[in-house]
């Protein structure tokens, strides 16, 4: 009796416990969500400049954008989906070689501002780019096969570029460590492959597909830059709709009104992904990798293994290998196809300070703030996140609120709430000079719903009785935690890290809005050459582009290897 | 022991650290694109014994934006970059303390068009089309000498231009086009360029690093809206030494907006007297000089040096196309609307 009533006070403690835990992401959303967004809300409904009338012809822009906002998110995530699942197969399932660079590289889109992968893609297949020029040569053709930009396809092909590693490291993870026993039971009895994908393997990946797909639909939905560059004025989203009636026309209650949309049908969103994600939760105990990775057997999987990671070469690999290629060509080669001279003076004068400029960024300079903004953003959403998980475990309600309060920064405008961060906290000279500060608390707030979506269902995972049979035996929370939990999650903690650490590092999507140049990072540098006139420019851009390409691909591998640090049994 | 140690050392440094603060700065709030030489400024710092603090706001618009949102309580005391496609809305919010700055009567005449002097003008240029020579040379085409002529077919498909909504020379550009035709034809000539196969661009940097065929990007289009000055741009930033530059400007009679940005003190401003000293400075013959080399654009001061390589490779319009900013101001809306309207059906 005394036995139980003491396992019972144990773990009324550890929900007690986790209680607290979860006041910290409920503080920190408050004060660098909530806060922010209420402000700039207020100065919003302020508004009462009668120009600013919420007039029909307003109406029909916002219609417009939501409707392509939903057709191109749409037609995007299928197609990333296509693609993401059956390269998340492959990752998690085959060993093949060149596997971990193939993973690191189609990780590195994400941190490329989207006028470089402009740049890159341009320098592929744009009119005088290396792919138009062998096909004309080869056919004989007059004029470029490959017509890309200004069109629905370019904003598709830059989506899918983007956000396929979402499959592969959210997916690919999940897949990797499940139990290939369960699969095997199946195929003894007598399970046909498809079957067994059907009624074992595909319920057991849903909440990791599903997650995929959510983070993939918001990121395309509130789509910002990919359009601007890639598709033209043709084509507006609700954020570039936002953007022109903020920036151009500072119409704040229309941008109010289509932020409020946006935020809407992200939530909507985010509760059907939820609500689809019902199936009864099976905690597995996570298979060792070396069990699950096989080689490819059969002639269907190799093809299988080769097929996408052809595809993965061609949409991901080729056109970072053209910007590199970029880098160390002069302008001399392109549209030429003869002899490369290849140079490095591109990378010789972003070193230069030519005309004594005050604001020239220093490469190391840009690196080092770039670097330390990244793993302050990193440490500050993987902190978070975990109390996310382990706080939200105590009551499924508790959870399943937290889960949609996590997912907003993301279906929230980045330019509403770049505004509002402006309104709440750079409201004072003296608050100016702290805003730095606050980049990379901003940068985390980006990060923090694909840091949880891929922490949580690791931790869920876990089954409760290993907790309950070590709590019973008396053993401290903490220590459970330390000893038990973590050494289990430190696969999907480290896919985390790598994302959080991407998402900052390259100013994701939102974040464009929230970094302010006055401490230069890689990505600031990168724009204040772009945006002058004449080769140089272009070429220290470029040079400065692959800097970030090789910062990151070293930030990656760092992280990974992390995961070889033994942890103590 | 340790650890409340540190808690108190950190804590003492955060006492002293405040105590000892320097000086509050003279701040500065510009757009993204403002650059001048280390050297000018710090001669300014010295001469006033004061910090100079920059505060890059995002766009020209934004950043206009940044200080009416913050109006109440400002956090610059000057601002810099208001250009005059946003002048009136500027002006109407009641953002700056009228002066009229020491210098100001060496400026450049056609500057000076509008009244009062909350703000004042400190540097100007031209949106233009730039032609790749190279293209029309091959091509053996003529050379458009009128917004007419861009409607010819044989010029179809050859001109990439910037969506006014979303970027600055973009609007320009428009409103050179309603210059030449007027708020009721500009339509018509929009149509025509449509069926020609004008090619939008969103921002600047895409049109003309991707689509444009004279620059670095090697694109499909030998004509795109730029400046006036990146000819002088594409010699000064060329990877070999050119003789000449590979593009030019179409300067025909309304075909170049001017642009004009202006500078003002913030109402509510810290440091009013040391605000009013950075303007005269920033129309002194030493910040005048050092303009054009930095934001390829023209100084105010007609004292000032015009750089050997803008005289000889960037065109100055006869005729640039010039709107009353008021005018702007009332239609600003519409003709974007209007625009937007023609381009995406």
């Amino acid at each position: 009796m005394a036995r139980i009533v003491h396992q019972l006070m144990a773990i009324r403690t550890k929900d007690r416990l986790n209680r607290l835990v979860l006041l910290i992401p409920v503080l920190f959303l408050l004060s660098f969500y909530f806060f922010p967004m209420i402000k700039i809300a207020y100065r919003s409904l302020m508004q009462t400049d009668s120009l600013f009338a919420l007039k029909g012809e307003n109406m029909r822009i916002a219609w417009r954008s939501i409707r392509f906002s939903f057709l191109q998110a749409f037609l995007s995530t299928v197609i990333t989906a296509c693609l993401g699942v059956p390269a998340a197969y492959l990752f998690g399932r085959f060993i093949f070689p060149g596997r971990k660079i193939m993973r690191l590289i189609s990780t590195l889109p994400f941190i490329l501002p989207t006028v470089v992968v402009a740049a890159a893609f341009n320098a592929l297949v744009g009119k005088n780019g290396w792919i138009n020029l062998f096909l004309m040569r080869f056919f004989d053709l007059s004029q470029a096969p490959i017509q890309l930009f200004g069109t629905l396809g370019a904003i598709l092909l830059a989506h899918v570029f983007y956000n396929t590693s979402i499959f592969i490291r959210v997916v690919g993870t999940a897949w990797e460590r499940l139990d290939t026993n369960t699969e095997d039971a199946a195929r003894v009895l007598s399970a046909s492959p498809w079957q067994t994908f059907k009624k074992v393997t595909f319920p057991l990946l849903l909440p990791s597909i599903l997650s995929a797909v959510l983070l993939v639909f918001l990121f395309d939905f509130t789509s910002f830059g990919v359009i601007l560059l890639m598709g033209g004025a043709q084509f507006a989203t609700i954020e570039v709709e936002i953007y022109i009636q903020t920036t151009q026309f500072l119409n704040l209650r229309l941008a109010g009104l289509l932020s409020l949309i946006q935020l809407f049908f992200s939530i909507i969103t985010s509760l059907i992904s939820k609500r689809l994600d019902n199936a009864p939760f099976v905690p597995i105990i996570p298979a060792s990798i070396e069990k699950a990775l096989r080689k490819p057997d059969t002639r269907r999987k190799k093809i299988f293994v080769f097929f996408i990671n052809g595809i993965l070469v061609i949409l991901i690999a080729m056109p970072l290998g053209a910007l590199i290629l970029r880098s160390v060509l002069t302008s001399e080669n392109i549209g030429s196809y003869g002899t490369l001279d290849f140079s490095l003076a591109n990378y010789q004068r972003i070193f230069v300070n030519e005309r004594d400029a005050l604001f020239f960024v220093p490469p190391f300079t840009a690196l080092r703030n770039s670097i330390l903004f990244a793993l302050a953003a990193m440490a500050i959403s993987i902190i978070m996140a975990i109390c996310v998980a382990v706080g939200s475990s105590w009551s499924s309600r508790a959870g399943k609120i937290m889960d949609v309060f996590v997912m907003l920064p993301l279906g929230t405008s980045a330019v509403t709430l770049g505004l509002g961060f402006l309104l709440a906290f750079s409201a004072s000279r003296a608050m100016v000079a702290y805003f730095p500060v606050l980049i990379p608390v901003a940068h985390s707030l980006i990060a923090l719903p694909i840091v949880v979506r891929i922490i949580q269902p690791a931790l869920q995972a876990i089954p409760s009785n290993q907790h309950d049979a070590a709590i019973t035996l008396g053993v401290p929370y903490a220590r459970l935690w330390w000893k038990l939990d973590l050494p289990m999650i430190k696969k999907p903690l480290i896919t985390a890290a790598i994302y959080a650490f991407a998402v900052s590092l390259g100013e994701f999507g939102a974040t464009t809005f929230l970094s302010r140049p006055e401490i230069p990072t890689l990505p600031v540098a990168i724009f204040r050459y772009i945006g002058l006139p004449g080769q140089e420019n272009y070429g220290k851009a470029m040079a400065m582009a692959v800097i970030l390409l090789l910062a990151c691909t070293a930030g990656f591998v760092a992280i990974e290897n992390l995961q070889d640090i033994p942890v103590r049994e | 022991m340790k650890f409340k140690h540190m808690i108190l050392f950190l804590f003492g440094a955060a006492v002293i650290f405040s105590c000892t603060a320097a000086p509050q700065p003279l701040v500065v709030m510009t757009h993204d694109s403002f650059a001048i030489s280390e050297s000018v400024i710090s001669a300014f710092e010295e001469e006033h014994g004061v910090e100079l603090t920059f505060l890059p706001s995002g766009d020209a618009g934004s950043t206009l934006n940044r200080a009416i949102l913050s109006k109440d309580a400002p956090v610059a005391d000057v601002l810099y970059g208001v250009d005059n496609t946003f002048l009136s809305r500027a002006l109407s919010e009641d953002l700056f303390l009228p002066y009229t700055p020491d210098g100001f009567e060496n400026l450049v005449a056609d500057v000076l068009n509008f009244p009062g002097n909350q703000l004042t003008p400190i540097d100007f240029g031209y949106v233009c089309i730039n032609y790749d020579k190279a293209y029309f040379e091959e091509q053996d085409l003529d050379v458009p000498q009128t917004f007419d002529d861009l409607l010819d077919p044989t010029y179809s498909g050859l001109l990439v231009v910037q969506n006014p909504a979303t970027s600055s020379p973009g609007l320009a550009f428009l409103l050179a086009t309603i210059t030449e035709y007027g708020p009721e034809g500009y339509l018509a000539f929009w149509e025509g360029l449509k069926e020609n196969g004008v090619v939008v661009a969103n921002d600047w940097e895409t049109a003309y690093y991707t689509n444009f065929s004279g620059s670095a990007g090697e694109g499909s289009q030998p004509m795109v809206v730029s400046y006036g000055t990146s000819p002088a741009a594409e010699v000064i930033f060329a990877e070999a030494e050119l003789e000449t530059s590979p593009t030019a400007s179409l300067v025909g009679a309304n075909m170049c907006f001017q642009q004009i940005e202006y500078a003002g003190i913030l109402k509510g401003a810290e440091q009013e007297a040391l605000a009013k000293k950075f303007m005269d400075y920033m129309l002194s013959e030493e910040f005048q000089n050092d303009i054009p080399m930095n934001m390829f654009v023209y100084p105010v001061n007609r004292l000032a040096e015009i750089p050997r390589e803008f005289i000889e490779f960037a065109q100055v319009p006869k005729k640039p196309a010039i709107l009353d900013t008021d005018l702007i101001a009332e239609n600003r809306e519409t003709w974007i609307a209007s625009w937007r309207e023609l381009f995406t059906n």
